[in-house]
């Protein structure tokens, strides 16, 4: 410590390593934050649902989708990613997973929504097997912290099913 | 600085480090603010550089006793004799 250099070098080598114990100590205390989501998805109208020339089967819905995330949010938390998903089985593919709409939510007040949207992406089938078919509607989130590790999580609901014919 | 100077700083540097992230959390965790947390520990780094890396008085109290002058007189450094010169001898 007989310069100024070496002091200021040793403060600065000192506090960033005091910072990244303050960052994984902030990034610890997640786990004592009680999350309880809610969500809920109503499929309001099935606007089209047709073969493309090419043979693949595509649908497209109007979904009401309604959910209370805030209880995800902790002072760690940057945003909240959420997408929802249509999972269903085939014969060829034990689980395809479809996602049909996702959103950024920055801040815990925009974490509690209701929103009527079409299908942000094209829900379109690996094959003709969607006439009839029942499926799960999933709504996945991941959690993006300031600092520390993402984690995920998700609620599925079953029961909704597609029309035996085309429209 | 001196050897007295040099322990008391960076015992300082680290006490004053450690309580800054203390704080920091602390308050951050209470106020649910991250950003009031990287503020204070921040505040807290500018503060600790303040105190210890510029060369306060205070730090040079106990400075070093060199040796006395009539010790060194005793163990005189040895003279560096020139090269011998030449002497011409005169020839008759």
């Amino acid at each position: 410590m007989h310069t100024f250099g070496y002091r200021a070098n040793a403060l600065l080598t000192f506090a960033i390593t005091a910072l990244a114990f303050i960052c994984a100590i902030a990034s610890f205390s997640d786990k004592f934050s009680n999350q309880n989501p809610s969500a809920e998805i109503q499929i309001l109208n099935i606007n089209r649902f047709k073969k493309q020339s090419h043979g693949n089967d595509e649908v497209s819905l109007t979904l009401d989708i309604s959910a209370d995330l805030q209880s995800l949010f902790t002072w760690n938390t940057k945003q909240v990613f959420v997408f929802v998903a249509a999972e269903y089985e085939t014969p060829k593919n034990f689980l395809n997973q479809v996602s049909l709409w996702d959103a950024i939510i920055p801040a815990k007040e925009d974490a509690k929504f209701r929103i009527q949207v079409s299908n942000k992406y094209r829900f379109i089938d690996q094959g003709q097997n969607l006439r009839g078919k029942e499926f799960n509607l999933t709504l996945h989130w991941h959690v993006m912290p300031k600092t520390g590790k993402m984690f995920a999580d998700k609620i599925v609901m079953p029961g909704y099913s597609l029309p035996d014919a085309y429209r | 600085m001196d050897w007295q100077g040099q322990k008391l700083v960076e015992q300082l540097m680290q006490i004053l480090l450690v309580i800054s992230g203390v704080v920091a959390l602390v308050v951050g965790y209470t106020t649910e603010s991250f950003r009031t947390m990287m503020l204070i520990y921040a505040g807290g780094v500018v503060l600790t550089t303040l105190v210890t890396v510029p060369n306060w008085p205070f730090y040079n109290h106990h400075p070093l006793k060199w040796l006395d002058p009539s010790e060194a007189e005793k163990h005189p450094k040895p003279e560096v004799v020139s090269v011998a010169s030449k002497k011409k001898f005169s020839k008759k």
